[in-house]
């Protein structure tokens, strides 16, 4: 349904366009229909840039990303009404995705003015009514409320309720569930994996392992715009092989279990568990940063619906990393 | 260092009334512990925190006592506090990121702090550099501006300058919240390695993700509504919690190794109470499956293993 | 852990892009948001709607008058207005008519309630003549230099890139000329018989700082997330600046065209009392250019001359800026709980 080919975004900063930033290098991988991908990366990895460019918020560098197999970057602005009826978004800070000056139910009444300016009034409450439903949301305390009358989980709901009324394909889910408090956000996650057992395809973009592997069926993961592992979620998490997979996984915190539990159990050495970039990231806030895997680094399957990032020399030899599965 | 704090009690004025923030909350702190205090937005636990150093904004304080290596601090007295802030007691703010002014280098900022408190900073510069080295910094931090450094560096750099006098009590408030993972990592050894090395004797480590806690808090606390809902070892709340809060919430945490497919988990279905009007008795009363009469009068803190203590009529 | 010897670099403007992980400036859990506690669905504070249904409109114009600040200021410049309005009928004389004795003071015979000036005229009916023109010179330029502010600056802010420097750049020009200097010398040159050249002038130097304020607050807000959603609801470019950006700023708007109304009335009062105002009418600076500078009125006492128009001036001007202080609690809700 969504393809990525080889898209690459480059910011232009400074005063009149002196630098140059690339948020995004050469992505490439699909979405089929009613999948859920988790985009997972930290500051900088691009995923939000990813997001936005899905939802032609930040228009494309190079590369192609086709919805459809319609290349995205053609559709003129009239068509892109029709586009935003089959794809959506909900950012992260609900509190920002509300105009404060008006109630919080004014997002519907903007999805009516553009997309339904004929229906009537008791029929266009039947449609609310129902999408809100499907969100698990009691219209009497939702809808004629300030956002700052509600919680950041009724916000975010709406948003999502919201996305329904245009009977979407595509959600891009951008980091939603990081500003809400830790019950609520197993409601809202609930609810994504419902959307998809009801044919949604959605892009989770996280920076949190574990909500990435809670819900998707793909994961990628992103770090300074280049993809180092992506496949079948059970094979990334299950089998990390590159290097910084396994760093982001030895750093999440876990309940049951302590780092150094994990970090020996991923069989990640000491050195290992320093990002070598983060020595780099610590002295340079934003600039161009060349990824350490570099330019002509190579994406490698080595197993059926995984892919891992190595560079031309491991490619070639073929040289294998402790945790890999021998057949 | 010891701390004990007797039914303290800080409201948030505002036009519409008191907001009973904190609400009566009594506890002890012991030498060298690390106490994670956890808990929702709305809770209380950034109060409490708070209110043991500044009452900033419209806190108000109302009434209780606390005591730190056996000297009464007074906290309702903003002035009087002064000898006892950055020397005695520290902290490391929420957005401790922007708690730098960004029209002063750091070093400059640093020197200003000291002298504020009567310290030369010339005797402590030394001891500033070689802290910087162990948390990864080039003592050229110290001359750069606030907006030259990252996010994980500003950070570390906050925490250096909080503990620079070793602090007896050090209060993070919810530091790792806005880093990445392994900048979350970094920093929650950070906060070890400050112990062991003598720099902080006890901390009060306020965050909303347990799961931080669960890798280097010795004990902690779940606040909820205003008040004290468990207190127990960190491995004790994870896998045995008693109160039915601390409970569902553990069991909604998503962890790696858990899918929906798998093992679909629940939330807590409802909100806290807004405490401009608290109910009466326990407040997680209205939420909680587990509620009888009895709830309608609001349970103690008590002991109920050794070391760990709830506020639930159904566990005592 | 190892420091690597590199010089660090300085941080690159554009940051709003990269990494939207780190904690927004917008912060929810300030003070409001804690004295709700968390939001509550059983147990709710009491609504904001004074009555159920009641529309946002009415619930403004419902806390706008219980608003003191707002209340008092308005009084004070509606006052003036309607004298301004009315005056011509409750004057008994024309402005430029010698109908009088020289330099009596008030009084209610004949209608001379300010008393008349060394040349026999009577002053309060110069007085409404000078309010008048004071309420549509300030009108006037107050609504060029917000027109020009709001285009640049919402444009440059919204837009941001080329669009926003080249904006940016002729903005710094204007603001640096000097204003005084210039009106002065175009003033002395061209000879103005009605207001209106005065207001225009006075509108096109003075929208620079506005336009930057604008620009500013349009920036923050095009960061914010429900532009992206109005973009993502088809919404076109300058509906979502009149309909999304704007209304956020209306009490800034508003705010900034009182500043703009109260500034008008300030320079042209100065320019005519310098004698640079257009000559053939009557305003409240040339009243008291008149009166001070070429009939001595204040050596000889005859303060019913050059204290109204002054007394007028300070008030109108100082009443729209009190206004404003009101304003900003009228048009955003979340203050309203405070």
């Amino acid at each position: 349904m969504l393809t990525f080919d080889g898209v690459t975004k480059v910011f232009t900063l400074g005063t009149f366009g002196g630098q140059q930033l690339t948020a995004v290098r050469n992505v490439s991988f699909e979405v089929k229909s009613g999948e859920v991908v988790s985009l997972i990366g930290e500051s900088g990895s691009g995923k939000s840039t990813i997001g936005k460019m899905i939802l032609r918020l930040s228009p494309i560098t190079k590369g192609v990303i086709r919805f459809d197999g319609v290349d995205i970057s053609t559709i003129s602005r009239w068509k892109l009404k029709d586009y935003y009826r089959r794809v959506q978004g909900v950012f992260q800070d609900p509190f920002s995705s509300y105009n404060p000056v008006f109630k919080a139910d004014r997002v519907f009444a903007m999805i009516k003015n553009e997309y339904f300016p004929g229906v009537s009034g008791p029929e266009w409450r039947n449609k609310l009514g129902l999408a809100l439903e499907a969100v698990t949301l009691d219209p009497t305390q939702v809808l004629n409320k300030y956002p700052h009358q509600l919680s950041g989980g009724q916000l975010q709901r709406l948003l999502i309720a919201r996305a329904l009324l245009l009977n979407i394909e595509f959600l891009v889910a951008d980091e939603i569930i990081s500003m809400l408090d830790a019950s609520t956000r197993i409601d809202v996650l609930n609810l994504l994996a419902d959307l998809k057992a009801r044919g949604l395809g959605i892009m989770f973009i996280t920076h949190d392992l574990s909500l990435g592997n809670y819900i998707s069926d793909k994961t990628v993961i992103l770090r300074r715009g280049l993809i180092v592992e992506m496949g079948a979620t059970p094979k990334v998490f299950g089998n990390p092989t590159h290097p910084y997979t396994k760093m982001l996984l030895a750093s999440v915190p876990q309940l049951h279990h302590k780092w150094d539990e994990v970090a020996k159990a991923l069989k990640v050495s000491e050195d290992q568990l320093i990002d070598p970039d983060a020595a780099k990231r610590a002295y340079e806030s934003v600039g161009e940063i060349l990824a350490p895997d570099a330019v002509d680094s190579v994406l490698v399957e080595t197993e059926s619906d995984h892919l891992v990032r190595f560079s031309p020399e491991e490619a070639k030899g073929k040289k294998k990393s402790p945790v890999r599965k021998r057949a | 260092m010891s701390l004990q704090i007797e039914n303290l009690k800080v409201y948030y004025r505002t036009l519409a009334g008191d907001v009973q923030a904190l609400d009566g909350v009594s506890l002890d702190i012991a030498d060298s512990e690390i106490m994670g205090l956890a808990g929702e937005s709305g809770c209380g636990k950034s109060t409490l925190g708070n209110s043991l150093i500044h009452l900033s904004g419209r806190m108000k304080y109302v009434e209780g006592r606390v005591t730190l290596d056996d000297k009464e601090l007074p906290v309702w007295d903003m002035r009087e506090m002064n000898q006892y802030r950055y020397k005695h007691l520290s902290i490391i703010p929420q957005y401790a990121m922007s708690a730098m002014n960004p029209t002063r280098k750091v070093g400059k900022m640093t020197a200003e702090l000291l002298r504020s408190r009567g310290v030369d900073a010339k005797t402590v510069l030394p001891e500033f550099k070689r802290r910087l080295e162990l948390v990864g910094l080039s003592s050229d931090v110290l001359k750069m501006y606030p907006i030259e450094l990252s996010g994980g560096m500003k950070q570390r750099t906050v925490m250096v300058i909080s503990t620079l006098l070793d602090p007896s009590l050090l209060i993070a408030d919810e530091i790792t919240s806005a880093l990445d993972v392994s900048s979350q990592k970094a920093v929650a050894e950070m906060l070890i390695e400050f112990r062991q090395r003598g720099f902080v004797k006890s901390m009060i480590v306020i965050t909303h993700d347990i799961s931080i806690l669960a890798q280097i808090a010795d004990t902690i606390l779940v606040m909820y509504a205003g008040k004290l809902a468990e207190r127990a070892s960190a491995e004790t709340i994870i896998t045995n919690a008693r109160h039915p809060y601390t409970r569902l919430l553990i069991s909604s945490l998503p962890e790696v190794g858990v899918t929906y497919a798998g093992k679909r988990l629940s939330g807590i279905a409802g909100t806290p109470p807004a405490l401009l009007n608290p109910p009466k008795g326990c407040r997680f009363r209205a939420r909680c499956p587990y509620a009888f009469e009895k709830c309608l009068e609001e349970p103690p803190f008590i002991e109920v293993d050794p070391g760990h203590f709830v506020a639930c009529w159904k566990e005592i | 852990m190892t420091n690597p010897a590199k010089t660090p670099k300085k941080a690159s403007r554009v940051t709003r892009e990269a990494g939207k992980h780190h904690k927004p400036d917008f912060d929810p859990k300030s003070a409001a948001a804690i004295a709700e506690g968390s939001r509550k669905e059983g147990e709710a504070l009491k609504p904001i709607t004074v009555t159920p249904g009641m529309s946002s409109f009415r619930e403004m114009v419902y806390f706008a008058f219980r608003n003191r600040k707002l209340v008092i200021g308005l009084s004070i410049v509606l006052f003036f207005l309607l004298l301004a309005i009315v005056g011509p009928y409750i004057a008994q004389h024309t402005p430029a008519e010698f109908s009088g004795p020289k330099n009596i003071a008030p009084t209610l015979k004949d209608g001379f309630y300010l008393g008349t000036t060394s040349n026999g005229q009577d002053i309060f009916a110069q007085f409404i003549s000078g309010l008048r023109n004071a309420f549509e010179i300030g009108l006037l330029a107050g609504a060029i230099a917000s027109g020009v502010a709001m285009l640049v600056g919402f444009v440059a802010g919204y837009r941001a890139g080329i669009v926003d420097e080249v904006l940016s750049m002729i903005t710094n020009i204007v603001l640096c000329i000097p204003v005084f200097a210039l009106l002065l010398v175009v003033a002395a040159f061209w000879q103005m018989k009605s207001i209106l050249p005065e207001g225009f002038l006075v509108g096109i130097i003075s929208w620079p700082w506005a336009a930057r304020a604008l620009r500013a607050q349009t920036f923050s807000l095009t960061a914010r997330e429900f532009v992206s959603l109005a973009r993502l609801s088809g919404e076109r470019t300058f509906k979502i600046i009149f309909k999304e950006i704007a209304p956020n700023m209306s009490s800034y708007l508003f705010m900034m065209f009182i500043l703009l109304f109260g500034g008008a009335i300030l320079i042209a009062a100065t320019l005519d009392f310098l004698g640079l105002g257009p000559g053939g009418t009557v305003t409240l600076g040339r009243m008291m250019n008149v009166a001070a500078i070429q009939n001595s009125a204040i050596y000889y006492g005859y303060w019913w001359w050059f204290v109204p128009p002054g007394l007028a001036i300070a008030l109108i001007v100082g009443g729209a800026y009190f206004m404003n202080v009101g304003l900003d609690e009228v048009f955003n809700p979340r203050l309203r709980e405070m």
